[in-house]
């Protein structure tokens, strides 16, 4: 079986192709290609991860493009952490397959949709089995067109189009990096495997410097992708884009990739404590300034992009902190449950008829009951609450910073822990509890939408068993093997109660302000009034954009404009007018009146005699 | 005997004046007539040269001759031409012909 792992993403690619010729066709019936591809797709993984935990890893490569001295080659690999991904992106993706079916229903290109979906789902895959860098930059392309694409599918939707642009502009400049980052790579290596990269570094081929800023250039790629500071100004737009692409793409599978990468690249980051350095603080800030802006947003989908930043920091900041494990296993949780809240956001923005501002939601608790708790599920385990999910995760990451960071990271990973629980809660209290504020009552939605909710709900809560104490740890004795990637820190008893008394305040906070309402809303706002209008205005990190890179470039691009409107075109413009007026004057020289052709002939003629005879000097 | 340029200058004052009339005159006929006028300003020349010339032989009646021919065949064919032109274009007036004029 792990021999057909190619299959995996193949059976997307075969759905795509069929939507693309038989889309218009088919229609509504669309949505059955791409789910059964895909459940094909997941038995295939389900199989595959099963044959490679008793296995070896397989690889299979043929050669692509020889020059030289080396060989570039193509291929699938199925490794520990890529069998691990290759059932998170499609399980997610069956599930955002079979919601969208009722969820995109209305909507005439659905047709189209299903093969975007198809597309991202192959692109996804391909990327997680690739073999080596060069094959993974290539899907890596791929899921960002496929990203653009989605995100800009309601196109005739200006705000849509322009955050699709904004979605590609931004990831491209991470892009550049990962390319960079490649090029220096093979330069350094003459390969592009990964093993051949790991070989190198660990037999001090390459300079202390040239490792550090290889794994910078790469991490610049995973920064783009996985929204990071500074680079996170895309992600909270791309929320124009319908929502179950909001939880495949934006939640848990594409932004996921920038994690994946630098685990992919791990050795090579352990070589340079520089570069896990940086990855830790990038991780750290990303964290705690997502999630402050997530305390104060009132749009629904955005409030859940911030968290999704936040915990991609928080991933990022686990894997700096040599938490190879404990990153990658927040990686595989936050998918499901993060994928769980952005359905659960789909079925209630459904339900209460396409409105996203939490403050026209509420009680929603009696009306969508299936809905509602699993989004307390995911909340909860979001939040970090004992035993769902996310507790294992987080208490890993806070175990690994805790061992391996400074006091400053430790600080800033429970601040934002606190935060997390207060703004999931928040957010829960205000569109599920109190009274019904908006105008069309809301219904709950049929199976096809409860169904995904139902599966991952029971995976927030039982995901986390799979890394935790009481398993013996079975991710990581998984995800370590043939690796090296240095001791794993455990937090233990003290960490976890610290951590779920962290995330147990930020509820009861969240409880006491909107479901209590003990303290107004306004109080806190009210209080630190210039904070709030910060976080407001996401620290006025768009317009900051605005002024420093937008402007400069469009400047740029008018002055470039105009030289080509008005030199470039006006020489050429000037030719022909030249050319036209030369010819239109001569030709009403052309009268039809050969009286006039015969007196200028002749006065021709005696022109032409008269030159002669003065030159030969007849006259004189 | 008269002298040669005598002739000469009778011939060019004639091939002026046909030439004259058939850059200027806008009846077709009397332009056809001009033409006459300059093939006769030749004929004088030739005769002229024939009997009073430095070399007087009869080569140049024996031309002149053909030019009357060659004249008459040509009168014959342009009368044909305006013939035909008059009873397309119902006119005979040069400044209406202008068929040749860039559109």
């Amino acid at each position: 079986m792990i021999q057909n792992a190619w299959l995996i993403p193949v059976f997307p690619l075969i759905a795509f192709v069929v939507l693309l010729l038989f889309g218009r066709v088919l229609r509504e019936k669309a949505a059955y290609v791409g789910i059964t591809a895909l459940a094909l797709s997941f038995i295939f993984a389900v199989a595959v991860l099963f044959e490679r935990i008793g296995g070896e890893t397989y690889t299979f490569v043929v050669d692509w493009i020889t020059f030289g001295e080396s060989t570039v080659t193509m291929g699938y690999e199925v490794t520990p952490l890529n069998a691990m991904m290759l059932i998170v992106v499609t399980l997610v993706s069956l599930v955002v397959h079979i919601f969208s079916r009722d969820y995109m229903h209305e909507d005439d290109r659905i047709h189209v949709f299903y093969s975007y979906l198809g597309l991202f789902s192959f692109s996804m895959l391909g990327l997680v089995l690739a073999p080596n860098i060069l094959q993974l930059f290539i899907f890596w392309e791929l899921v960002g067109l496929c990203s653009f694409l989605l995100v800009g599918f309601w196109y005739y939707k200006p705000e849509a189009a322009s955050a699709a642009k904004k979605a590609f502009l931004t990831t491209r400049v991470g892009d550049v990096g990962l390319l960079i980052g490649i090029v220096l790579l093979f330069n350094a290596t003459g390969s592009f495997e990964y093993a051949d990269a790991f070989a190198a570094v660990e037999a001090g081929l390459i300079s202390d410097t040239m490792v550090t800023v290889i794994a910078l250039c790469i991490f610049l790629g995973a920064v783009g992708k996985s929204a990071q500071f500074p680079l996170h100004v895309w992600l909270p737009d791309a929320m124009e884009g319908p929502t179950p692409v909001s939880a495949l793409i934006h939640a848990a599978t594409m932004v996921a990739a920038g994690v994946y990468l630098v685990g992919v690249m791990y050795p090579f980051f352990l070589a340079s404590d520089t570069a896990l350095t940086i990855v830790a603080y990038v991780g750290a800030i990303t964290a705690i300034f997502a999630a402050t802006i997530a305390l104060v947003n009132h749009d629904i989908k955005r409030i859940l992009a911030y968290s999704t930043i936040s915990q991609l920091g928080f991933m990022m900041l686990a894997l700096g902190t040599a938490g190879y494990v404990a990153g990658l296993f927040h990686l595989m949780t936050h998918a499901f449950f993060k994928a769980l809240l952005f359905l659960g956001a789909g079925s209630v923005i459904y339900g209460v008829h396409h409105r996203q501002d939490i403050r026209e939601m509420g009680g929603l608790w009696r009306r969508m009951k299936v809905t509602s708790v699993t989004f307390l599920i995911g909340a909860l385990a979001i939040a970090g609450i004992f035993p769902l999910a996310g507790f294992w995760s987080k208490e890993e990451i806070f175990a690994s910073v805790l061992a391996n960071g400074d006091p400053f990271l430790f600080a800033i990973a429970l601040i934002t822990a606190f935060m997390t629980a207060f703004y999931m809660f928040r957010l829960f209290f205000k569109a599920f509890t109190g009274e019904f504020r908006g105008d069309h009552e809301p219904h709950e939605n049929n199976g096809f939408m409860t169904l995904p909710l139902i599966v991952l709900g029971i995976l927030a809560v039982v995901a986390g068993f799979v890394n935790a104490p009481f398993t013996g740890h079975a991710l990581e004795g998984f995800l370590t093997e043939g690796i090296a990637v240095g001791e794993q820190a455990h937090g233990g008893f003290g960490l976890a109660v610290v951590s779920l008394l962290i995330a147990i305040g930020g509820i009861f906070l969240a409880w006491v302000i909107y479901g209590k309402r003990s303290i107004s809303e306004d109080f806190l706002p009210g209080k630190f009034r210039a904070a709030h209008r910060l976080l407001m205005n996401k620290y006025f990190m768009d317009e900051l954009y605005t002024v420093v890179f937008v402007r400069p470039c469009v400047g740029i691009g008018k002055a470039l404009y105009a030289i080509d409107r008005f030199i470039v075109d006006g020489i050429v413009n000037l030719l022909a007018v030249v050319t036209r007026s030369v010819g239109s004057g001569l030709g009403k020289r052309q009268t039809g009146q050969f009286q006039t052709y015969g007196v200028v002939t002749i006065i021709g003629g005696i022109a032409v005699v008269a030159l002669a005879f003065m030159l030969r000097g007849y006259f004189g | 005997m008269m002298p040669v340029t005598l002739f000469l200058a009778l011939g060019a004052i004639l091939f002026c004046i046909g030439l004259y009339g058939v850059l200027t005159r806008r009846h077709i006929v009397v332009v056809l007539v001009c033409i006459e006028l300059m093939l006769n300003s030749v004929n004088i020349n030739l005769v002229a040269f024939s009997s009073v010339g430095p070399v007087a032989n009869v080569t140049g009646q024996v031309f002149s001759l053909f030019v009357i021919t060659i004249a008459a065949a040509e009168v014959a064919v342009g009368l044909a031409i305006l013939i035909a032109l008059y009873r397309n274009r119902a006119s005979i007036d040069v400044i209406k012909h202008d068929l040749l004029r860039s559109s």
